[in-house]
């Protein structure tokens, strides 16, 4: 598992990726009520705006971390947001990107530095 | 992050119990206030309307006024004053002179004085505006300020103060808790049955623990007092009320007594008499409107409105929106154009996407006051 510093989680299949949100920040967000997924065959660009996540508190984006070509996107999520709460890191993926250089994946934080990075 | 504390922060008396009880807090007003405890913001709106919840208001403004400023007090809000019994508490707001809002407040008139609760954001502004009216004006800085709201706040609170009982909606009185002095108005601000109570700050805490140890009471931040009044229809100033907005435009035209309308014993004498009475009688260019967005994406404060899914000028805009916890669906609030039609479908502009929104009756949910 990789980690960004917008607090997303990615976990690689060769050259498929699988993305959510942390622990923390699933914690920090509150509840989520509502969430907007993107289109399948969508290209995407690392940094893009993708996904729109509604807490009771406020709205807040989810970015591609890497560039490639959305292949799957998780549609329980839509039915219950709730999910991106209750389990974070399994059930509530958000989208599988199919990348285009999975050798960018190395550039990410390991569990260890993330740790650090949220100061655990 | 949302949780950390900046040191400019005023922190209210009670924020070693809120740490202990699990809040996270956020800047509020120029305050450290708890936005949530564990149950989370859904949880403690859901325990709000189901059992007791506990507030800690105490950055609110608490001011006193002596009984003779209170026909003074009367010509700066349109509320009927010198009819306000012994014992009651009013709404009111203070008016500008182009007949908007400067903000809102509670009034009641006690035996011995007049005690007022204004809103945190503006208690500079408030003293300032009453002292420059009124004399004799004292800010109360010796008291904390709770809440306790729900249909179980009555049996909660009756178990350490049994006269609370008699009390109804918008009744005040001053009781004796083990030889602390409360001062209790059954009122509050998320549609439930509960009351506000003004307690020194010396025995806030224990009287605060007492409350959280009755099983039926658990502590509530900021977070779901927000959704509580929004659910309930209640407008707060800064968002559905300011200086560029009229009471009648808000939906407050209920708190302009009948005493103060053209042909009332008293009629007009406050600021904006002229716009806001000609409002009452011929409508006002814009109204409040309940919103229910159609899909499950909440819209939120500033979200522009049209009347049409593509083209057209904007028709109005959202002051307060979110998700609803009870009503488990979006929900806002939002001053539209007085030409557009009450049962219209609007669309509201969503990053960059016009979605449909239906205008609805306010409240969202029904009130439970004990009148």
């Amino acid at each position: 598992m990789k980690y960004t510093e917008d607090h997303e989680w990615l976990s690689a299949d060769g050259d498929i990726v699988t993305v959510g949100i942390t622990e923390y920040a699933a914690t920090q967000l509150g509840d989520v009520v509502f969430v907007e997924l993107p289109e399948i065959e969508t290209q995407v660009a690392k940094g893009d705006e993708i996904v729109v996540i509604e807490s009771v508190k406020a709205a807040s984006d989810i970015v591609a971390p890497i560039d490639g070509e959305i292949v799957e996107v998780n549609d329980a999520l839509v039915v219950n947001p709730a999910l991106v709460n209750e389990d974070p890191t399994g059930e509530a993926w958000f989208f599988k990107i199919k990348v285009d250089d999975p050798a960018a994946l190395d550039a990410f934080m390991d569990e260890d530095e993330y740790k650090d990075h949220i100061g655990e | 992050m949302a949780d950390t504390v900046e040191t400019d922060l005023i922190t209210l008396p009670l924020a070693g119990l809120h740490a202990e009880l699990g809040a996270k807090f956020v800047p509020f007003a120029g305050y450290s206030m708890p936005v949530q405890y564990g149950l989370g913001v859904l949880g403690e709106h859901i325990w709000t309307r189901e059992k007791a919840g506990l507030f800690d208001v105490s950055h609110m403004g608490q001011v006193r006024l002596p009984k003779a400023a209170l026909a003074g007090l009367e010509g700066m809000i349109p509320a009927d004053l010198l009819g306000l019994a012994q014992g009651r508490q009013r709404y009111g707001m203070f008016t500008n002179d182009a007949g908007g809002v400067l903000d809102d407040l509670m009034i009641a008139h006690r035996a011995g004085d007049v005690f007022v609760v204004v809103n945190a954001a503006r208690r500079a502004h408030d003293l300032a505006h009453l002292r420059a009216h009124l004399s004799g004006v004292e800010e109360v800085t010796d008291r904390a300020l709770l809440a306790l709201q729900g249909p179980l706040a009555e049996a909660a609170l009756a178990a350490l103060v049994p006269a609370v009982a008699a009390m109804r909606f918008m009744d005040v009185a001053v009781i004796d808790w083990q030889g602390a002095t409360l001062w209790v108005s059954r009122s509050g601000y998320t549609g439930e049955d509960g009351f506000e109570i003004s307690v020194p700050v010396d025995v806030a805490e224990g009287f605060a623990r007492a409350l959280l140890a009755d099983d039926r009471v658990a502590p509530i931040g900021l977070g779901a007092r927000d959704s509580l009044r929004l659910e309930a229809g209640l407008p707060l100033y800064g968002q559905d009320m300011d200086p560029g907005i009229s009471p009648v435009e808000a939906g407050q035209a209920w708190a302009i007594g009948r005493a103060r309308r053209t042909g009332g014993a008293r009629a007009g004498g406050f600021p904006g008499a002229d716009v806001i009475l000609d409002q009452v009688a011929h409508g006002a260019p814009r109204r409040r409107a309940g919103l229910r967005p159609e899909g499950r994406a909440p819209m939120r404060g500033e979200v522009v409105l049209f009347a049409e899914v593509d083209g057209g000028a904007p028709v109005g805009r959202i002051t307060s929106g979110g998700f609803g916890p009870s009503l488990a669906a979006p929900m806002a609030m939002g001053l539209i154009e007085a030409h557009v039609p009450a049962d219209a479908v609007l669309y509201g502009d969503l990053r960059g996407k016009r979605l449909p929104v239906r205008q609805v009756p306010l409240p969202f949910v029904p009130p439970g006051y004990k009148r």
